[in-house]
C-alpha cells in the first residue's frame, strides 16, 4: 500500500489507499470513497445504541443516532456518492429501527434520496432494518472488492470489512494517542467504526491475528484534519 | 482524680465505669466527660483532638454507659442498632472493634459489637439485618447500601447515636457527601438520633460543626469539645554529607543513616508520598539490612492478605519498621511506634503533624519525627512545612457544596429502600450541610435524571427507573433497578487495575515464558496505565522486588523475578499529593529571602546560587519565565509559586494560546512552584523576533473564552465527567471495564458520551456536576486571577541555552495533560515521520 496522492478537501489530508489494485480515498471522518463506482463505504454505525442501553437502565444521551447521521450527512455532502454502503452493525440491536425517532428516520430518507443505499447484515442486525429504504445484502461484490461485515479468517484479497472497530495507539514524544483507524496491508481493509457511541479495539489485539500477511499492516489513524499512516510495528497495545 | 479535677461532674459516669478507669490507673478526661454530658442531653457534638488523646473511647463512652444501664438493648427484647460508627477506612473499623473489646470484657457489659464492610461475608451481613448488634462499625458505602435496603426503616429506627470518625478527612470528599445524605435519611427514620464527630485539629471547626447537625432541629452548630495539643513534636530534618540529588523523590542517599535510626528505636514508621517511593525505600532498606531486621511494606496496591499480615505483625510489635503510604495516615493504632520518618516532604502542615502523631501515642510526650528531603528543592519544602507545623498552622480546607452525582445515587438508593415523596426528600436533602444551597429546580433535575436521564428529548419515559405513582410517591420500576444500584453504590472510582502475577519459571527455548508457565501467585494490583508504558523485558519495582514484565494476558500482568539491581522503568504514579498553599507561600519566602539562605544545607545553597548565576532568582513581585531547548523540544518555564492546581490550569490555558501563536505546544507539566510547556518551535527565537509576546501570553483575558473552551475540551473534564457518570449511575462500572474480560468486546467510552451530550445538552445536570467538580477541586481559578493581575508589567524573560537549575525538578515531574486540537494532528504526523525515519535508518 502506498500513498498515491494527497487530495486536499476542506484542509484535510485524504490519502488514497490502494487495495487489490483499487484506489480508495480515506476520509478523516472514518469512511472510504471509491471514485470509480462512486461508492461511499462506512462500517458499524451502531444506530440507537443509546436507546439500547436505556432499555437496561443506563440512560445514555439519546442523541447518538442524530450525531452519527449528521456526520454521515457531512460525508455525503463532501463526496456526493452514487451509492452508500453500510458494512453491517448499522443498528446496535434488532429493535433499533423501531425505536428510532421520526426526525432521524426522515434524515435517513433524505440521505437516501437520489442514490442507492445498501445495508450489509451484521451480527448486531442480522435482519434488514424494517421501514427504512435501501437494499439488504449479506455480502456485496464491487468490482475487485468484496464487502462484508466480519472479516474472513485468513487471506482475503480485496475484502472491505468492519466489525472489529480498529483503533491504533502510538507513543510519541512522551505522549500516547489512541485513535480510530483503517487497518490495511494493501490486500484488504478493516474499517473503523463510524457510530458516535462505538468504542474501539486495539489493532494489536489477537482478534486481528491472521488477517494480514506476516501480521504486517498499516494503521491509517484518524486525526481531526487528516489520516496518518503508521506501520504496525510502531503501534502499541492497550 | 485529685490533681486533674474536671470541671464537669464525673458523677455522669456510673460506678462500674469509675472503677474500671481507676483499675487501669486512668482518670476520665475532661473531654470524655463533656462529650458524655452533651450526648446525654441529646446534643450533637464535635470532638477535636490531636492523635493519641483517646478520641475513640470518648466517642463510645456515652453509648457504653447507656447500654450498661439498659442492660443491652438486644437483651431486653428491643433488638436493634444503638450506635453506628462510621469510618473512612475498613481497617479503622477493625481496629476500633479491638479497642472496644477490652472495656466491654473487663466491665462485663452486655454489648454486642460487629463490623460490616465490603469484606464481611454475605451470610453474616444477612444475619446482621435479622439480628442487629448493639454497635455496628462500618463505612459510608455500607450505610448507603443499608439505606437502599427494604429493611432500612426497621434497621435504623432504633439508632440513638452515630459516631463519625476522622470527620475532617471525610467531609471534604464525595464519600462525605454520601454520608451527609445518609445521615439526613437516618434522622428521618430515627428522630432521636444524636451525632458525634471525631476530628483531628482543623482550621475551620465550624464547618464540621454545621456538618453534624440538622438545622431544622434548632441548633445551627454542634457543640464543640476541643482538646489542646499535647507536647510539641520533635521534628528534625535529615542532614547529609552525601550528595543531595537534583531531583527525584527517592531519598536513597539518606537510607544508611535512617537504617541506623531504625536500629536505635523500638518501632519506626516510614511514610512515603507515593507507592513508587515506598517500593524504592523498602527495596533499599533491605539491600542494606545486614542485621535482617523485620522490615515490612504496606501500600494500597498490595494483595489484601499480605496487608493484613503486616498489620497483625505490627500490632503484635513483631516489626522493627514498616514502610507505608497514606493508607496508614488515618487514626489506626499501631502500637509502640517511637519514630516516624517522612520520606520526602509531607506537603502540608496538617499531614506532617498527623503522621508525626503516630509516634508516641500519648499526649504528654513529644512525638519524634525525621523528615528526609529527597532533593535539593525538598529541603526548602521541608523547612517550610516544619515552620508551618510548629507555628500551629492547619491546612485550610474549604467546605464544598455537595456533588450532584452523589445526590443522584442517593435519590435512587432512597427509592430502592422504599417509595418517597419528592417534597419531603427535598427538605431532607437540604438539611444536610453540603446540600443546604441546592434549589428545588436542581433537585427536580436530579430526580428526572435518575428516572429517565433527564434529557430534553424525552424518549426514555418507557424505560424509566423510578416512576411517580398515583399516590404521588416515587417508586422503583422493577427489582433489577435496585439490583444494579446495589452493585454500583459508592463514590470511589478506582483507576482500572490489573493483577500482577509472578510467572512460574518455566521457560521455552527462546527465553520467553511459555504460555503453560502462566498462573502464578498474585503479588498485588497495578494501574492499567502504568502497564501500558511497559514492553516485555522491561524491569520495574513492585511488592518490594524488581520484576521483569513478561506479558499481559487478559486482566493479568505476568512478571518474573529479575536479577537486575536497578529497574529500567523507574517509577509509577500513585497517591501523589498536592502541596498546600500555605507551605508553598513559605517556600517562596525562603527563596526570596537571601538572608535565610545560610541556614539551608550547602548543596541547596549552591543550587540557588547556581540559579542566580545561570538565570536569576525572581523578586517577590516578579514572574520569571525561562525559555530553553532540551532533548529536541523547546521549553517555556514560568515560576508562579501558586500551587499545582493553579499551575495545571495555567498550563492548559497557555498551551491553547501558544497553539494560536503557532508555537506548536506538545504538552506541559505543572508542579507546586512552576509549570513547563514544551513545543516544537523555538520560543526563545519567537520572543526575540516579536512573534510571541509574554505580556499577551499572560494577559488576564485568558480567563474568559479560553478558559471555557479549554475546560470543555480537556482530558481533565472528560475524566471528571466519567467519574460523575459512574457515580450518578448513567453508566455501570462493569461496562467500563468490560473489554478485557471478554477479550474482544468493544468498550463503551464515556468520552464519546461526553462529546455527544455536550453538543446537544450543554446544561445537562451531569455536565453541571462535572463542571462544578472541575472548578472546585481541579482548577484553582482564584489564585490565577490574583497572580495575573499582580505580575502585569512585572514579567522577566530569561532565554537560556540549556535547562536552568531551578527548572530541573519540574522537568522530572510526571502527570502530563495532553494537548488537544491541531497539535494532535501535528503529533500524529510527527509519529508517522519518526517511524518512517526509524524504518529507513541505515544499520
Amino acid at each position: 500500500m502506498t500513498i498515491r496522492s494527497a487530495r486536499l478537501t476542506h484542509d484535510a489530508i485524504e490519502p488514497t489507499l490502494g487495495v487489490a489494485g483499487v484506489a480508495l480515498v480515506a476520509d478523516p471522518l472514518g469512511a472510504l470513497y471509491e471514485p470509480g463506482s462512486g461508492a461511499l463505504i462506512v462500517a458499524d454505525l451502531h444506530l440507537e445504541k443509546g436507546s439500547s442501553f436505556a432499555r437496561r437502565g443506563q440512560m445514555l444521551p439519546p442523541y447518538d443516532t442524530a450525531t452519527t447521521l449528521g456526520r454521515l450527512a457531512r460525508l455525503i455532502a463532501t463526496h456526493q456518492p452514487r451509492v452508500v454502503i453500510a458494512l453491517g452493525d448499522s443498528f446496535h440491536d434488532d429493535g433499533g429501527p423501531a425505536r428510532m425517532h421520526e426526525a432521524d428516520r426522515a434524515a435517513v430518507a433524505a440521505l437516501q434520496r437520489g442514490r442507492d443505499w445498501i445495508w450489509i447484515a451484521g451480527n448486531h442486525d442480522p435482519a434488514p432494518p424494517a421501514g427504512l429504504g435501501g437494499e439488504a445484502r449479506e455480502v456485496l461484490a464491487l468490482g475487485a472488492l468484496m464487502l462484508r461485515h466480519e472479516p474472513t479468517a485468513g487471506a482475503a484479497p480485496g475484502e472491505l470489512a468492519g466489525h472489529l472497530h480498529p483503533v491504533a495507539k502510538v507513543a510519541v514524544r512522551g505522549r500516547s494517542l489512541r485513535r480510530r483507524c483503517f487497518a490495511t496491508d494493501g490486500a484488504r481493509v478493516v474499517l473503523p467504526a463510524f457510530g458516535a457511541y462505538a468504542g474501539g479495539l486495539n489493532v494489536r489485539d489477537r482478534a486481528f491475528h491472521g488477517l494480514f500477511a506476516a501480521e504486517a499492516f498499516t494503521a491509517w489513524m484518524l486525526g481531526d484534519a487528516g489520516v496518518y499512516a503508521m506501520p504496525s510495528w510502531g503501534l502499541r497495545p492497550d | 482524680m485529685t490533681a486533674f479535677q474536671p470541671p464537669v461532674d464525673a458523677a455522669v459516669l456510673p460506678d462500674r465505669f469509675v472503677r474500671w478507669f481507676a483499675g487501669r490507673g486512668w482518670t476520665p478526661r475532661v473531654h470524655q466527660l463533656e462529650l458524655m454530658a452533651h450526648a446525654q442531653a441529646g446534643r450533637d457534638a464535635l470532638l477535636i483532638a490531636p492523635t493519641g488523646a483517646g478520641k475513640t473511647l470518648a466517642g463510645f463512652l456515652p453509648t457504653l454507659v447507656e447500654l450498661a444501664e439498659t442492660g443491652g438493648r438486644s437483651n431486653i427484647g428491643v433488638p436493634g442498632i444503638h450506635t453506628l460508627y462510621v469510618s473512612p477506612l475498613k481497617a479503622l473499623a477493625v481496629d476500633v472493634a479491638r479497642n472496644l473489646e477490652r472495656p466491654i470484657a473487663e466491665m462485663g457489659l452486655p454489648v454486642r459489637v460487629e463490623g460490616r464492610t465490603g469484606d464481611t461475608p454475605a451470610a453474616r451481613r444477612k444475619r446482621q439485618k435479622e439480628r442487629p448488634p448493639d454497635i455496628l462499625l462500618t463505612t459510608p458505602e455500607q450505610i448507603a447500601l443499608l439505606i437502599g435496603d427494604p429493611s432500612a426503616g426497621r434497621l435504623f429506627e432504633t439508632v440513638k447515636r452515630v459516631v463519625v470518625d476522622e470527620l475532617h478527612a471525610l467531609s471534604p470528599t464525595k464519600r462525605g457527601d454520601q454520608l451527609a445524605l445518609a445521615l439526613a435519611r437516618i434522622r428521618a427514620l430515627a428522630p432521636d438520633v444524636v451525632t458525634v464527630g471525631l476530628s483531628a485539629t482543623v482550621s475551620d471547626p465550624d464547618a464540621l460543626r454545621r456538618w453534624l447537625v440538622d438545622p431544622r432541629r434548632g441548633r445551627p452548630l454542634a457543640e464543640l469539645v476541643q482538646i489542646a495539643g499535647g507536647a510539641a513534636p520533635d521534628i528534625s530534618i535529615h542532614q547529609t554529607d552525601e550528595r543531595l540529588p537534583w531531583a527525584g523523590h527517592g531519598g536513597r542517599h539518606a537510607l544508611g543513616a535512617i537504617y541506623e535510626e531504625i536500629k536505635r528505636h523500638k518501632t519506626t514508621l516510614l511514610f512515603a508520598n507515593t507507592r513508587a517511593q515506598a517500593e524504592l525505600t523498602f527495596q533499599e532498606l533491605w539491600r542494606i539490612n545486614e542485621d535482617t531486621l523485620p522490615i515490612a511494606l504496606h501500600h494500597g496496591s498490595l494483595d489484601v492478605g499480605q496487608r493484613r499480615k503486616v498489620e497483625a505483625a505490627m500490632g503484635e510489635g513483631r516489626l522493627k519498621a514498616v514502610v507505608a503510604t497514606s493508607t496508614l495516615d488515618l487514626g489506626i493504632d499501631w502500637g509502640d511506634v517511637d519514630l516516624v520518618v517522612h520520606m520526602g516532604s509531607p506537603k502540608g502542615a496538617s499531614r506532617l503533624l498527623q503522621r508525626t502523631g503516630r509516634a508516641n501515642h500519648r499526649l504528654d510526650e513529644p512525638s519524634k519525627a525525621i523528615m528526609v528531603p529527597a532533593n535539593r528543592f525538598e529541603v526548602i519544602e521541608c523547612e517550610a512545612a516544619r515552620a508551618a507545623a510548629l507555628a500551629g498552622e492547619q491546612d485550610a480546607e474549604a467546605a464544598k457544596p455537595g456533588s450532584l452525582d452523589v445526590l443522584a445515587q442517593h435519590v435512587l438508593g432512597v427509592a430502592c429502600g422504599g417509595p418517597f415523596d419528592a417534597d419531603a426528600l427535598f427538605a431532607e436533602v437540604t438539611s444536610a450541610a453540603p446540600y443546604a444551597d441546592v434549589d428545588r429546580a436542581t433537585f427536580d433535575d436530579v430526580v428526572a435524571f435518575v428516572a429517565t436521564g433527564g434529557y430534553a428529548l424525552r424518549s426514555y419515559e418507557r424505560f424509566a427507573k423510578i416512576r411517580k405513582t398515583k399516590d404521588g410517591l416515587w417508586r422503583v420500576s422493577n427489582p433489577q433497578v435496585a439490583q444494579s444500584w446495589r452493585i454500583n453504590v459508592g463514590t470511589i472510582i478506582e483507576a482500572t487495575t490489573l493483577k500482577v502475577r509472578l510467572a512460574k519459571a518455566r521457560r521455552s527455548k527462546a527465553g520467553t515464558v511459555a504460555p503453560g508457565g502462566f498462573g502464578g501467585r498474585v503479588l498485588g494490583e497495578i494501574e492499567e496505565y502504568f502497564v501500558e508504558t511497559l514492553t516485555p523485558g522491561d524491569t520495574f519495582m513492585f511488592a518490594g522486588e524488581i520484576l521483569k514484565f513478561d506479558a499481559l494476558v487478559d486482566t493479568d500482568v505476568y512478571a518474573s523475578r529479575s536479577t537486575s539491581d536497578a529497574p529500567k522503568v523507574p517509577t509509577y504514579v500513585g497517591g501523589r499529593m498536592p502541596l498546600t498553599t500555605d507551605v508553598a507561600a513559605r517556600v517562596r519566602g525562603i527563596i526570596d529571602d537571601r538572608a535565610s539562605w545560610p541556614q539551608l544545607p550547602e548543596q541547596t545553597r549552591e543550587w540557588l546560587g547556581l540559579q542566580q548565576r545561570r538565570s536569576l532568582i525572581p523578586e517577590p513581585e516578579q514572574l520569571l519565565v525561562e525559555t530553553f531547548p532540551r532533548a529536541g523540544k523547546n521549553f517555556l518555564v514560568a515560576y508562579t509559586f501558586e500551587g499545582r492546581l493553579a499551575n495545571q490550569t495555567l498550563g492548559m490555558l497557555l498551551t491553547r494560546r501558544l497553539e494560536r501563536a503557532h508555537a506548536a505546544p506538545l504538552g506541559f507539566v505543572a508542579s507546586d512552584y512552576c509549570l513547563a510547556v514544551w513545543a516544537l518551535r523555538d520560543m526563545s527565537a519567537m520572543i526575540a523576533g516579536d512573534l510571541l509576546s509574554l505580556d499577551a501570553l499572560f494577559d488576564q483575558d485568558m480567563l474568559g473564552d479560553d478558559l471555557e473552551a479549554w475546560l470543555e475540551e480537556s482530558a481533565l473534564m472528560k475524566r471528571t465527567f466519567r467519574n460523575c457518570a459512574i457515580i450518578a449511575g448513567l453508566i455501570e462500572r462493569d461496562v467500563i471495564g468490560a473489554k478485557r474480560k471478554t477479550g474482544r468486546q468493544v468498550t463503551m467510552s464515556t468520552d464519546l458520551i461526553y462529546d455527544v451530550l455536550r453538543r446537544h445538552e450543554p446544561d445537562h445536570v451531569l455536565l453541571r456536576a462535572a463542571r462544578a467538580d472541575a472548578a472546585r477541586g481541579l482548577i484553582d481559578l482564584e489564585r490565577i486571577v490574583e497572580m495575573l493581575a499582580r505580575v502585569k508589567g512585572h514579567m522577566v524573560h530569561k532565554p537560556l541555552s540549556r535547562v536552568s537549575p531551578l527548572a530541573v525538578p519540574v522537568l522530572l515531574e510526571v502527570g502530563r495533560e495532553p494537548v488537544y486540537g491541531a497539535s494532535q494532528d501535528a503529533l500524529l504526523k510527527l509519529a508517522a515521520d519518526d517511524l518512517v525515519a526509524e524504518a529507513m535508518a541505515e544499520d
